[in-house]
């Protein structure tokens, strides 16, 4: 496929903020990009017209009954069967911090068994709570199924920020051991929360932020085409989103957050 | 026949709850002898239905494919005639 005849759809509703960083990120690949109101996409049911979906970061809908439901359950109700084709065609689907809880709560994530009619995880309030804003550093655990981190290997550690109140990956209580086991497994494991030289926060606090189960930051599903992470790449675009740049000893044009959308457009132009 | 169906949906045991912490802080603060609180949910849906058991069900539904996710919440449904 040719970089320009790419085109992404950046879904937003009412408490969406992140879309035009997401915008940006994508439109530094200079693919076509559109920040598309969801009720336009309902209208013209035109989403096989794009070939990547990405779900932003933010408050959707006042986060009112529990984050990323409410716009789960709308677009279940009005676009489910476009969302079905559109991922049974392979199209890859991203979403970040709010999009991925939007993606737990529809049922896409970890979507063990394709779309799940009820979620089979949640992504719950903070443990410690509060609302946590500040920089991480993740190891990327996927061997190669997911298609948003094709270009990070296995083991490279990546600096990345947060900004959630409710980010803790949490599975029922009875299936978690299993579930984790299904997603080492088949290969949806793909960030987990680490120390800055690599070695997994075993649940402690400040390295993972949340209390998340298993140090997870981010998963795939079983096909590898639809990915969920809580931290933000679209803020760590370029090298100087960082907050210490200029305390380091060397300047690069990029920050590692590039990757993600780098490894989906050389997905799709078939460079890797 | 019309129905007010109250849905309470709380978090199951294990499942942190700041605000019930925090509160219950201020309460000890204010002299109180509280040793926890639990917040919930209540959603009081009105709604038309021919038997008070289709109103449970629809209450049930509501809770399965928006209100509740059952890794961290539980839930309870009260029925009552409404004017």
């Amino acid at each position: 496929m040719n970089l320009a005849d790419i085109k992404v759809c950046i879904l937003r509703v009412g408490g969406t903020n992140c879309d035009a960083e997401t915008q940006r990120a994508f439109q530094e690949f200079g693919v076509q990009t559109e920040i598309v109101q969801v009720n336009n996409l309902i209208k013209h049911h035109n989403l096989l017209d794009y070939n990547i979906l990405v779900f932003p970061g933010g408050f959707s809908y006042g986060d009112y009954v529990r984050s990323g439901v409410i716009f789960a359950r709308h677009l279940s109700a009005q676009l489910g069967k476009e969302i079905k084709n559109f991922i049974d065609a392979g199209h890859p689907i991203l979403g970040i911090c709010n999009g991925f809880q939007i993606l737990v709560e529809y049922g896409l994530l970890p979507g063990f068994e394709g779309i799940s009619p009820v979620p089979e995880a949640t992504l719950t309030t903070n443990e410690p709570s509060g609302f946590k804003c500040k920089w991480v550093y993740l190891r990327q655990e996927n061997q190669g199924k997911c298609v948003f981190t094709s270009a990070i290997p296995k083991g490279k550690i990546i600096r990345l920020p947060i900004a959630h109140g409710e980010g803790r990956l949490l599975f029922p209580k009875e299936k978690s051991e299993a579930f984790l086991k299904r997603l080492i497994d088949e290969d949806m494991l793909v960030f987990r929360y680490c120390t800055k030289e690599g070695t997994i926060a075993d649940n402690r606090y400040p390295t993972n932020p949340n209390g998340s189960f298993y140090d997870i930051a981010g998963i795939c599903n079983s096909e590898g085409n639809i990915f969920g992470l809580m931290p933000h790449p679209e803020r760590a675009l370029y090298w100087w989103q960082q907050p210490d740049w200029t305390r380091q000893n060397q300047m690069m044009q990029y920050g590692d957050g590039k990757l993600i959308f780098q490894s989906i457009i050389n997905k799709l132009t078939h460079k890797i | 026949m019309k129905y007010a169906v109250k849905i309470e949906v709380s978090l199951k045991p294990g499942h942190i709850n700041p605000e019930g912490e925090t509160t219950t802080q201020l309460l000890i603060e204010l002299g109180y002898n509280v040793k926890a609180i639990a917040v919930s949910k209540v959603y009081t849906v009105f709604l038309e239905a021919s038997t008070k058991v289709e109103a449970e069900t629809k209450a049930q539904e509501m809770c399965n494919r928006l209100l509740a996710n059952p890794t961290k919440d539980n839930y309870s449904i009260s029925i009552a005639e409404s004017k």
